[in-house]
């Protein structure tokens, strides 16, 4: 298989067109089957009540968070170093989704906080390092809204990924660190897994969901993002000669 | 090589020295912002021991920040740094060299006004050495990391508010750590762990900072 006839323009737009309705149907039959299961199936928990129920959109959230930021790395490292075009626009294409994703976190975090330990938000060492990443992803997307060269605003914005990616395990740790020293362990995240094997399987279908839902969303936004920056090549005028 | 970087160092260095207006704005930005924070808080001792040493070092990453988006641009409006970009040296050295020469213009002023503002926070003797001295090695990290930013942000409208925004987020660490260092000495828990922390991040910035925000400006001046 030939990766780079897949990094063409020209063959990326039609293909993305043709998988993103799988994605996209995968994406509605495991949510409904892991909401499902979440509200129905899953046992009440002993200690929570009902309340922990948004489990199933926080933890999957939380996860596609960190997720998305590390594969935008991993497209704007192969931008830099094989200079494909395509990879670049599936770094930008999964930015705003990263963005959703997080603030997601850190909402349902807050509406999870408030009846279980009192208060919207605590200074606790996940939860600033999610809103920290919150202002990375603005950050990418701040500087790639700014730029109006694509090409510059691709490599701009593709290097400030790279090193944001290295940043975050020194920050996750430096707040690890710092929220240690501040307060006590008020408040424990780090309870051991001890959760019913129902819950666990309605968290992992919930979290599959929402990848084959990244998938779907971002090949969506990669093709609009192709066509507009290839306007002025053959194969679109042909492509949009041909529609009524 | 070295040549190159040291003339690169004494003529950023020569150039504010001789517009003193603008290095001063910066030092003077620090200086008011720190002392805003008892008129808005309360003149209260304890309370402003407390949150001295974080008041400080937040200060010092805006002071830093404040003079960043002229780190290239006006090099760049008089072509100067395509002029450098086309030597035969490395372009990683003449990041180095202008992160070097920012912070001697502007960290090492820091360094100094610091103890006085410390006083101000009713901040010991002791407490006050180890704010020095986390800021000594903190602001380089600043500096470094800055360069990044200024790099990217070359030639952009809105370039200071958009730097904020994108290198906030990786001072991170340093303000944790710099600030811990001096906490750690006013709760009797010592300082050696965050000064040790913030010495080994500002050596992978060190490594890395100069070489990516060469690759920044290429991709901003092309």
């Amino acid at each position: 298989m030939n990766l780079y006839h897949y990094a063409s323009p020209s063959t990326f737009y039609p293909w993305a067109g043709k998988l993103i309705p799988w994605f996209a149907a995968l994406a509605l039959i495991l949510a409904a089957a892991g909401l499902y299961i979440g509200f129905f199936v899953a046992p009440t928990d002993f200690q929570q009540g009902e309340g922990y129920r948004i489990i199933f959109i926080h933890v999957p959230a939380a996860w596609m968070s960190m997720f998305i930021y590390v594969v935008m790395a991993f497209w704007s490292a192969i931008g830099l170093a094989f200079n494909t075009r395509q990879s670049f626009v599936m770094a930008r294409a999964l930015a705003p989704t990263g963005a959703m994703f997080t603030f997601v976190a850190l909402w349902t975090g807050a509406l999870w906080g408030k009846p279980m330990w009192g208060a919207w938000w605590v200074w606790d060492a996940r939860l600033t390092s999610e809103l920290i990443l919150l202002f990375l992803y603005v950050g990418v997307m701040a500087l790639q809204a700014a730029i109006d060269d694509p090409r510059r605003a691709d490599r701009a914005g593709a290097l400030l990924n790279l090193v944001g990616v290295i940043n975050v395990p020194v920050i996750y740790f430096s707040v690890k660190w710092w929220n240690t020293l501040h307060q006590g362990a008020s408040v424990s995240l780090t309870r051991a897994p001890s959760m019913a094997q129902t819950m666990l399987w309605g968290m992992l279908i919930m979290a599959l969901a929402a990848w084959m839902y990244t998938i779907a969303v971002t090949l969506v936004r990669a093709r609009t993002l192709t066509l507009e920056r290839e306007r002025q090549s053959e194969w679109v005028r042909a492509r949009l000669e041909g529609q009524p | 090589m070295l040549r190159f970087l040291f003339t690169v160092i004494r003529r950023d260095v020569l150039l504010a020295a001789r517009r003193r207006g603008d290095w001063l704005t910066a030092q003077f930005f620090f200086v008011i912002v720190v002392s805003m924070f008892p008129l808005g808080i309360g003149p209260e001792p304890a309370m402003l021991r407390s949150i001295g040493p974080g008041v400080v070092w937040v200060a010092a990453l805006l002071a830093s920040l404040l003079s960043l988006d002229r780190l290239f641009a006006d090099d760049y409006r008089d072509g100067s740094l395509e002029q450098a970009m086309l030597s035969p040296c490395p372009m990683a050295l003449l990041t180095l060299g202008k992160a070097i020469a920012h912070w001697v213009i502007n960290g090492i002023p820091l360094l100094l006004i610091a103890p006085l503002l410390g006083i101000q926070f009713n901040l010991p003797a002791a407490a006050l050495w180890i704010l020095v001295l986390s800021l000594a090695i903190g602001t380089p990290i600043l500096s470094l990391l800055g360069s990044i930013g200024a790099a990217l942000t070359l030639g952009l409208r809105g370039g200071g508010a958009l730097v904020t925004l994108l290198i906030m987020p990786l001072y991170v660490p340093a303000l944790i750590f710099g600030a811990g260092a001096v906490e750690g000495v006013l709760s009797g828990s010592g300082s050696e762990a965050h000064l040790s922390l913030l010495g080994a991040f500002l050596v992978l910035s060190l490594l890395l900072a100069p070489w990516v925000s060469a690759m920044a400006l290429k991709v901003s001046v092309e």
